[in-house]
């Protein structure tokens, strides 16, 4: 490892940090997109308190779900048409970890916002205050997994004609578990129960995509400039 | 590299391409549109390995400049610089704002890259030549979208490069400029 390494991820995440914050409009997009939807479940299912309740939390992992998809399908676009990607890949520091930099600022940008958020859709949708603290976990949790995952597609489309099509039929089954955990947290919250060992059960997801994301992440990099 | 056999989209660009370069030695790649160039410096950079047969050895640090500048369009000329995803590029402010005045940029450092006009961008992406400190110099077109004076500046960098024991392979359609220090690979010669 080059020794200046850790100067290099941090100056890569800054990078991409300033960049977003270049443009504050592009990190609104997300919440407005998340409001909309989740405006139109209230029309759509009737505004019943009882029934958006029982079924708030299955609607807000959907959503979030769907909101990142997104979003982080064009997460390398940016980098592959500038050639950033292929200067990375020529840098002396780790393709995998300089990936998981703009990863990261994703999760900020996206995951962290929405968490933040969060208890305002929560109130919208009806959802039970004792469930809400555990909802800002979860989805900090797992957007984070969201992010890696759809990173990982993300890597592997880029560059593709149409790789959009592609992206969701590679992402969206392994976002699979976050939704059944992620719910399964806010409904045991929802019903006064200790909601700890789902999370830990996202927490675990997390940590096995923060290892493993980025060494796929590196190889999709490398092949998609390869093309 | 020897016997270096190219494929790009299961067609053979390039067969049995031999050439060593030495440190202090300038060449170009030359060739009619489509006949390799740029996949060939692409795969001296270590960027194609995909249809790669033969054996590239590279045993001093790269500097690799393609079509595209890896400028982010919302940064400054200065931090694109500081923050260049190469890694390679000395990180001293003054050291930058240096090389930005040396490529005409003076007054523009902190102009985001997307206000530039293309030719300057392309000047920001040339600045990495006087900060960096790389043995071999992979360009891929230098001179395209630079102005007269732009390109007289690149010459005289990169003839100064060579000078200093630095070695430089460039593709240009353009004839000569730099007299006979040049040597020139015409990949022609390569077609299958």
């Amino acid at each position: 490892m080059p020794p200046n390494s850790a100067q290099y991820y941090s100056d890569q995440l800054r990078r991409h940090l300033r960049s977003g914050l270049r443009r504050p409009g592009d990190l609104l997009n997300p919440i407005l997109f998340f409001l909309m939807v989740i405006t139109l479940f209230p029309l759509g299912l009737g505004p019943s308190p009882e029934q958006l309740s029982a079924l708030s939390a299955g609607l807000f992992w959907v959503v979030a779900l769907l909101s990142n998809l997104t979003i982080s399908g064009r997460l390398f676009a940016a980098d592959y048409e500038d050639g950033s990607l292929e200067q990375l890949i020529m840098s002396p520091h780790s393709t995998a970890l300089t990936a998981l930099t703009e990863v990261a600022a994703h999760w900020l940008f996206s995951g962290v916002i929405l968490a933040i958020v969060s208890p305002v859709f929560a109130a919208m949708l009806q959802m039970p205050t004792t469930a809400v603290g555990t909802l800002v976990v979860a989805l900090l949790l797992g957007t984070l997994v969201l992010s890696l995952i759809g990173a990982i597609g993300a890597a592997l489309t880029v560059g593709l004609h149409r790789g959009g099509t592609l992206l969701s039929l590679l992402v969206v089954p392994l976002y699979v578990p976050v939704l059944i955990f992620g719910v399964g947290a806010v409904n045991e919250a929802a019903q006064g129960r200790d909601p700890s060992s789902w999370l830990a059960l996202l927490g675990a997801l997390a940590a096995m995509g923060l290892v493993l994301a980025p060494v796929a992440m590196g190889v999709g990099i490398k092949i998609a400039v390869d093309r | 590299m020897t016997d270096v056999n190219l494929e790009r989209g299961y067609r053979r660009v390039l067969s049995g391409v031999n050439f060593t370069v030495a440190a202090g030695e300038l060449w170009q790649l030359a060739g009619a549109n489509g006949v390799g160039k740029t996949s060939l410096i692409r795969a001296l950079a270590g960027l194609v390995k995909i249809g790669l047969e033969g054996e590239i050895v590279c045993n001093v640090s790269l500097l690799y400049q393609g079509h595209a500048l890896a400028l982010k369009p919302l940064l400054t000329a200065e931090e694109n610089l500081q923050f260049h995803p190469s890694g390679g590029v000395s990180r001293e402010r003054e050291a930058i704002n240096h090389a930005l005045e040396t490529v005409g940029l003076a007054g523009y450092e902190t102009q985001p890259v997307n206000q530039l006009s293309a030719g300057q961008q392309r000047r920001v992406g040339l600045a990495r030549l006087w900060l960096d400190d790389a043995r071999l110099w992979l360009l891929d077109e230098p001179f395209t979208a630079i102005d007269v004076v732009g390109a007289a500046l690149l010459e005289s960098r990169i003839t100064e490069h060579v000078a200093d024991g630095g070695s430089v392979i460039f593709t240009s359609h353009q004839d000569s400029r730099f007299g006979e220090a040049l040597q020139t690979l015409d990949l022609a010669r390569y077609a299958p």
